[in-house]
């Protein structure tokens, strides 16, 4: 991580219409809460002393994904330049629970956010040849330009939110 | 082609002018903005162009070893791979795969190709496509207009009226919002009871087994994640070494296709993937998923072994073509476009897996104004694709009326080729021939019954105005006249090429370029020379257009060996020379004759930068100019030059943003086309009609620009180096 890409995530987050929160390890709880729209749903988070308030349904039925305001999961990195976040995981849902919500909440390390896709490229390799089953490249919020006009949250989320944990 | 073909063809493209022209134009000109803009960003774009472009020239290169290797890399992780020969051995097998159960599609151009919608409804099955645009035409019934955004052709306003009809909603979705909405509402419902998840890949990397796939609206992750059987369709070409090598294709591929910096989402699948799938109420482990990687052929192996074809499979389906293309942003793809593919490469694509028939429908709206080759991310020569294929069609037909031009037509070309194009192909004699006679033969070439004769038996457009060939040609004036510079004394001596228009037709710019030069204390001396070949060449007469390549050369070639500079006022040939010279002629010849050789008006800019007089040219005195430049020249990046020294000069220069006239050498003089010329046309002439240009003096660099212009507009317009004339008149 560097400051000078943190700055740029964040100005390439707001380009591409996503609100960037930065807050602490300690400090994850209360600015997840103005987040959570009901029902919301997640999947389990994988930084240290950072976890999902009871709140946060992490085993969802099919109906109760689709209803779902709020969607959180974690983000393997995110890629400074283009205001990326690359979601990672597979077994716990990750790939459901960031897609059916209205919502999608991804939450980045600080020590995760990537200057620019040729360091992003050398990760997303190496991951797959550790196994990484699928890795999505998200930017901004799903959208379409089919129905006439641009509207964004086409078969995905219509907004996106990105929780930046600066302490790890 | 018979004047029934004409009429019908001339109809077909009306027909899609009315009813799709709006909707097309209005989205493929914000997509070509877009695309300008976002590439304009990239620091490195021309790098991130070489490295995909030689990542591509890799693969398929070493396409045979990498598909085995692919194949190793999907079997370890525990999925299948189908190598599929053609369309029915792909169908016969996914329709297996599928067995009669429900599928759900995202967007594949793939699966259009071999129909296995079809094939899998045949038998039984239901299949959904999910892609929004995709769904609408699926209800439509229609084909896709364009590769990237399929129904561009539709308004809102259509697909609400699509939706209310099909569906009768209560409460009829009426705004974008509305519609998406209602579509993803319904489509959510076959998701989620679907079975079979049915994708394309837009890369497939051999070293793991990955497929990338490019979208917005995450239909295609909801296809797999929901199903527990995914089925993914592509082309062999989509197969490149690495993980690693996704990375400039990523950076380019939305820049290129829709002007986005990159689409919404890049999914990069290492399938059988692992998140948990719908089952009835709970979600269900994902660990029994099936996978299965359906690699086509149905050609491609074969345009591998092709030269000339090859290089459509480093084709990543982006739509940059299309997008840039002036005829294809006015009619889209259900005119421009074969059986699947639409667009400047479908050519390529149609010819390749649906054969030159398929190709021929439609391979004649390439004009090669060339405004595509820029914008191709993998730097494919998406011109000389058309060129090449509308030679083999031209060697395919049948030469039933052979006898009649044969011996009018001193071309290289063997028989079989359509009449209007060997004429068109043979502008250099015709024009010869006209000037010899003229003024006779311009008023018998206007006189009624004649235009008839053209029109009826060669398909010359009577509405179009002929080129008037001058008597005295521009190389006859010069030897008569002389230079009037001494050569000694000169500031640099120079060739200019009379080519075929400006030594025929339009021999005041050449004049006027003359006594420019020698102004600026240049000696120029006026040689004859033929033909460059641009005119059979864009007829797909490549032998003749090599014939009269060789022939320029011989001309040039005691200049070009002197040292000396060759300019050349006339765009489209100045481009031969640097581009499909490259074909045509040895490569150290077109070397040579490439470094020599100039625009007038790149010439003039680069005589003042080192010196010359600006004084020596009349001053424009804030004369308001609107410019347009010249397809070919823009690609050449030559424009700034005109902007550049009319600016010095003193004039007050605006110039047209279009990708092209629409006139374009011939394309404009032909029945079948006039229309779809006209209607390109207009989009400049409006640029130049407006409260801001429509007094301003209209200049601009190619003939068929000039002609167009010249028919449109009002104003009688000219090449710009006539605005340096001293003996221009300014009345």
């Amino acid at each position: 991580m560097s400051v000078e890409s943190i700055a740029t995530f964040e100005s390439s987050l707001d380009e591409v219409g996503v609100e960037c929160v930065r807050t602490t390890a300690d400090g994850f709880e209360s600015a997840l809460a103005p987040l959570l729209d009901d029902p919301a749903v997640g999947a389990p988070l994988p930084f240290d002393g950072v976890s999902l308030p009871d709140a946060v349904n992490t085993d969802p039925t099919v109906a109760e994904l689709e209803a779902a305001a709020t969607g959180v999961t974690a983000a393997g990195y995110g890629i400074a330049d283009y205001g990326s976040v690359v979601i990672q995981g597979g077994a716990a849902g990750e790939e459901p629970v960031s897609l059916y919500a209205d919502e999608h909440v991804a939450v980045v390390a600080a020590d995760d956010v990537l200057p620019d896709m040729d360091a992003a490229f050398d990760r997303l390799a190496a991951d797959v040849r550790d196994g990484a089953g699928q890795s999505i490249i998200a930017t901004g919020p799903s959208a379409t330009a089919d129905m006439g006009a641009l509207v964004k949250g086409a078969h995905g989320p219509m907004d996106v939110t990105v929780v930046l944990v600066e302490d790890r | 082609m018979s004047a029934e073909n004409r009429r019908r063809k001339a109809e077909h493209i009306r027909h899609i002018l009315d009813t799709e022209g709006d909707s097309v134009q209005q989205n493929t000109r914000v997509f070509n903005e877009g695309r300008y803009e976002s590439t304009g960003d990239l620091d490195d774009y021309e790098r991130l162009k070489d490295e995909a472009r030689a990542i591509k020239e890799d693969a398929i290169e070493r396409l045979p070893e990498l598909i085995d290797e692919v194949t190793e890399a999907v079997e370890a992780n525990g999925g299948t791979v189908y190598l599929a020969d053609d369309a029915a051995d792909a169908n016969r097998y996914i329709t297996e795969v599928v067995d009669g159960r429900t599928a759900v599609k995202s967007k594949s151009m793939t699966s259009e190709e071999i129909e296995v919608n079809e094939a899998l409804e045949a038998d039984g099955a239901d299949v959904w496509e999910t892609d929004l645009a995709e769904f609408v035409l699926q209800i439509a019934d229609e084909a896709p207009s364009h590769i990237v955004a399929p129904a561009i052709h539709k308004s809102r306003e259509e697909i609400a009226a699509l939706f209310d009809a099909v569906f009768e909603p209560e409460d009829p979705p009426e705004t974008a919002e509305e519609l998406t909405r209602f579509a993803r509402e319904h489509l959510g419902e076959k998701i989620r009871d679907a079975d079979v998840g049915m994708t394309g890949a837009n890369f497939v990397t051999a070293d793991t087994g990955t497929l990338a796939l490019v979208t917005s609206e995450g239909n295609a992750r909801k296809c797999v994640q929901a199903t527990d059987t995914h089925v993914a369709v592509a082309g062999v070409e989509k197969v490149i070494p690495s993980v690693e090598d996704l990375q400039p294709f990523v950076e380019l591929i939305g820049r290129s296709g829709t002007g986005q910096d990159i689409t919404s989402y890049v999914s990069l699948l290492t399938p059988p993937t692992d998140s948990p799938t719908f089952g009835d109420e709970a979600l269900g482990s994902g660990d029994e998923r099936d996978f299965h990687l359906v690699l086509i052929d149905n050609g491609r192996m074969k345009m591998r072994d092709d030269d000339q074809l090859r290089e459509t499979l480093y084709c990543i389906r982006c739509s940059a073509c299309a997008n840039s293309c002036a005829n294809f942003q006015h009619v889209g793809g259900h005119a421009f476009g074969g059986e699947t593919y639409s667009g400047g490469i479908a050519t390529g694509w149609e010819a390749g897996v649906h054969g030159e028939e398929s190709a021929a429908e439609f391979n004649d709206l390439c004009t090669g104004c060339s405004r595509c080759v820029n914008q191709c991310p993998v730097k494919i020569d998406i011109p000389w694709i058309n060129t090449v294929v509308r030679d083999r069609i031209n060697r395919g037909t049948d030469g039933d009326l052979d006898f009649l031009v044969e011996g009018l037509t001193p071309d290289a070309d063997p028989g079989g080729i359509d009449l209007q194009k060997r004429l068109f192909g043979n502008f250099d004699t015709l024009a010869k021939l006209g000037s010899a006679f003229a003024p006779l033969s311009n008023w018998v070439a206007e006189a009624g019954p004649a235009r008839s004769v053209l029109e009826r038996t060669l398909g010359v457009d009577s509405r179009r105005e002929l080129p008037r060939f001058e008597r005295e040609s521009l190389a006859d004036w010069f030897a008569d006249r002389g230079s009037r510079v001494d050569p000694d004394a000169a500031r640099e001596r120079v060739t200019l090429y009379p080519d075929a228009y400006t030594n025929y037709v339009r021999t005041e710019r050449g004049k006027a370029a003359v006594r420019v030069l020698e102004s600026l204390g240049v000696h120029v001396d006026v040689p004859a020379a033929g033909e460059s070949g641009r005119a059979p060449l864009s007829q797909g007469m490549v032998a003749t257009a090599r014939s009269n390549a060789e022939a320029v050369y011989e001309a040039l070639a005691p200049a070009v060996a002197a040292g000396r500079d060759v300019v050349v006022i006339e765009p489209s040939d100045l481009a031969m020379f640097h581009r499909e010279y490259g074909r045509l002629l040895p490569t150290e010849e077109h070397e040579a004759l490439k470094e020599r050789s100039y625009e007038v008006m790149e010439y003039v800019y680069g005589l003042l930068e080192n010196g010359a007089d600006l004084g020596a040219l009349p001053d424009g005195d804030g004369e308001r100019i609107a410019y347009h430049s010249h397809c070919q020249q823009r690609t050449l990046d030559l424009e700034p030059y005109t902007t550049a020294v009319l600016d010095d000069a003193g004039f007050d220069v605006v110039t047209s943003d279009v990708e092209c006239c629409g006139m374009a050498g011939s394309f404009g003089y032909k029945s079948e086309y006039y229309d779809l010329s006209v209607d390109v046309g207009e989009t400049l002439a409006d640029q130049f009609t407006t409260d801001e240009t429509a007094d301003r003096t209209v200049v601009a660099s190619g003939t068929s620009c000039l002609e167009q212009l010249d028919a449109l507009l009002t104003r009688r317009p000219a090449h710009p180096v006539r605005l340096l004339d001293a003996r221009r008149d300014r009345r």
